[in-house]
């Protein structure tokens, strides 16, 4: 019982015994995280595809590929905070059709298995018929088996390929805004605590979810490009922080209108709230997410709708807007899922959260998590290179 | 068909049956006999060993502690609240490895010490510093069973 008091330091006011811990840590922070990536990359990716804005092109694999690697990690850090995976089976074996939360098994495998997979099979099973003819070793192999052997690549197959493919990016459009608005709902939904629940949520979470897939797409495209030491094709970083101005504009307004809702309703909640954003969130929220994560790269980008400074200082530009908008949305999460629960039911007090460095809640478990999506990337673009496709020229 | 979709139709088809068998297999015996879980559940649980003890119980042995304190302010509060779990103690008289006695004002401060966001008039409240600094323990003046009770 002793270390009650040594917890009981950390609060102010009165709270509930239950609510001195956070049950939801710096992983729960990353889920909704490393999911908007998803979502967001491949609705970038879409508008090449859909919407046909050709001069997208050189980020349209790379922007799917993004997707694949961050989906794939996107449910393990839910997975090693619940500390149980070898039960983690039983969400799809056994689904609760009536919890939200339950359903994200079946979520996230139409997305992997019916959007992504098949929309990056669709694009790649050209060139992976002939890469397995060209290639040796192990790698023909595995190409021989990504193939599915489906060797046929006649000019009527690979119509189909590009049909199919198209309709599966159509089918993915509403699959991603679902990936995404599904994560804000399961906060929107929580009607006990007035931080998370607005209707509001699913959208604020959908817009900031594609501003990040856009930003971190931003910041791939050039990082690569520097390592293949290869010119970035100006035209099209342009066009990407034209429409990640645009949706941080709408993101931005949003949020915005969100926060002056509660701000005018000023419901019995206020109090604790205003007491919440003006204390222990100033930081992470005006400095982290509003000023920086916002504020700067919506003036930045605007500017550059009136005047394009020379490439030379565009390029640093952009790569510093696409980390500062990273780093912002991180910090919208922070907000949204710290923040809920650092203030009491009772509205009469506040709890506090340290964010440990070691440890399966720790920080340098998170860096794991986020580290390892683009150890995923790396391979699968050794794997499947965007730069090496045949189908380019002659498709 | 495209051809395509000549391997793709099956292979889905294989994922999904194959999901249905490892389901079949995967799901215990007595899940949903009751409701949405495993019925073995209850009785994994209930063996698990008890820590409290209950009220009733120690009342059985400590009567005139359980008398004084239904007459006052703590009447309410059950007696593992302040001596911690003691099932083992209700079993064998002689265990008292978790029985608190300490009255001490970081732990009476626990509830009573000041606290604007706690009701005055729901929980009496000092400021556990300033309240006769002469004395070290609460139990020094106050009985907790008899909490109105000064001593001498």
């Amino acid at each position: 019982m002793e270390h009650l008091y040594e917890i009981l330091k950390h609060v102010d006011g009165f709270i509930y015994p239950n609510e001195i811990e956070l049950q939801w840590g710096i992983l729960i922070i990353l889920y909704p995280y490393i999911t908007g990536l998803v979502a967001g990359a491949f609705i970038l990716a879409s508008l090449e595809r859909v919407f046909k804005i050709k001069v997208l092109r050189p980020t349209y694999h790379l922007a799917l590929l993004t997707a694949l690697a961050f989906l794939i990690v996107a449910g393990l850090p839910l997975v090693s905070h619940l500390g149980h995976p070898f039960r983690s089976y039983e969400i799809l074996t056994t689904p609760q059709l009536g919890s939200a939360m339950a359903i994200f098994g079946f979520v996230y495998l139409w997305y992997l298995m019916v959007v992504l997979l098949l929309e990056i099979w669709f694009d790649y099973r050209y060139d992976l018929v002939i890469w397995s003819n060209e290639s040796k070793g192990i790698k023909r192999r595995i190409y021989k088996i990504l193939t599915l052997g489906v060797t046929d690549i006649s000019p009527k197959a690979l119509a189909w390929d590009k049909k199919l493919g198209y309709i599966i990016t159509v089918i993915g459009i509403p699959s991603a805004f679902l990936l995404h608005g599904y994560v804000g709902f399961i906060f929107g939904s929580i009607k006990a605590n007035p931080w998370w629940s607005t209707v509001l949520m699913p959208v604020i979470f959908l817009l900031s979810a594609m501003v990040s897939g856009i930003a971190l797409v931003m910041f791939l495209y050039m990082v690569v490009s520097w390592i293949r030491k290869v010119k970035i094709d100006m035209a099209c970083l342009d066009e990407i922080g034209k429409f990640l101005f645009m949706v941080l504009i709408l993101d931005f307004t949003l949020e915005s209108l969100d926060q002056v809702h509660r701000i005018y309703e000023a419901e019995e909640s206020f109090e604790i709230l205003h007491m919440l954003v003006t204390g222990k969130l100033t930081y992470t929220l005006f400095i982290f997410q509003g000023l920086m994560g916002t504020i700067i790269p919506l003036l930045t980008l605007g500017f550059f709708r009136m005047y394009l400074p020379k490439e030379k200082l565009r390029k640093p530009i952009y790569f510093l807007v696409s980390c500062l908008v990273l780093f912002g949305v991180f910090f919208m999460r922070w907000n949204v899922v710290i923040g809920g629960q650092l203030f009491s039911k009772s509205f009469l007090g506040f709890t506090s959260f340290k964010l440990g460095m070691v440890g399966l809640e720790g920080f340098w478990m998170a860096l794991v998590w986020m580290i390892m999506p683009f150890l995923i990337l790396s391979f699968i673009l050794w794997l499947l290179p965007p730069w090496k496709k045949h189908s380019e020229e002659t498709v | 068909m495209p051809v395509q979709l000549k391997t793709l139709i099956p292979l889905f088809a294989v994922f999904i049956i194959l999901f249905l068998i490892a389901r079949h297999f995967l799901i215990p015996d007595s899940f949903g006999k009751y409701g949405h879980y495993r019925a073995n559940s209850i009785d994994e649980i209930a063996a698990l060993p008890i820590n409290y003890a209950g009220k009733a119980v120690c009342i059985d042995c400590h009567d005139t502690e359980a008398e004084l304190l239904a007459s006052d302010a703590h009447a309410g509060l059950s007696c593992e609240v302040c001596h911690g779990p003691n099932a083992k103690h209700a079993d064998d008289y002689e265990i008292k490895e978790y029985l608190i006695k300490q009255g001490t004002r970081e732990f009476c401060g626990r509830c009573h010490s000041l606290n604007p966001a706690r009701k005055i008039e729901v929980i009496n409240q000092i400021d556990i510093k300033e309240h006769h600094p002469e004395k070290e323990n609460c139990i020094d003046c106050h009985n907790p069973h008899a909490v109105w009770e000064l001593k001498e």
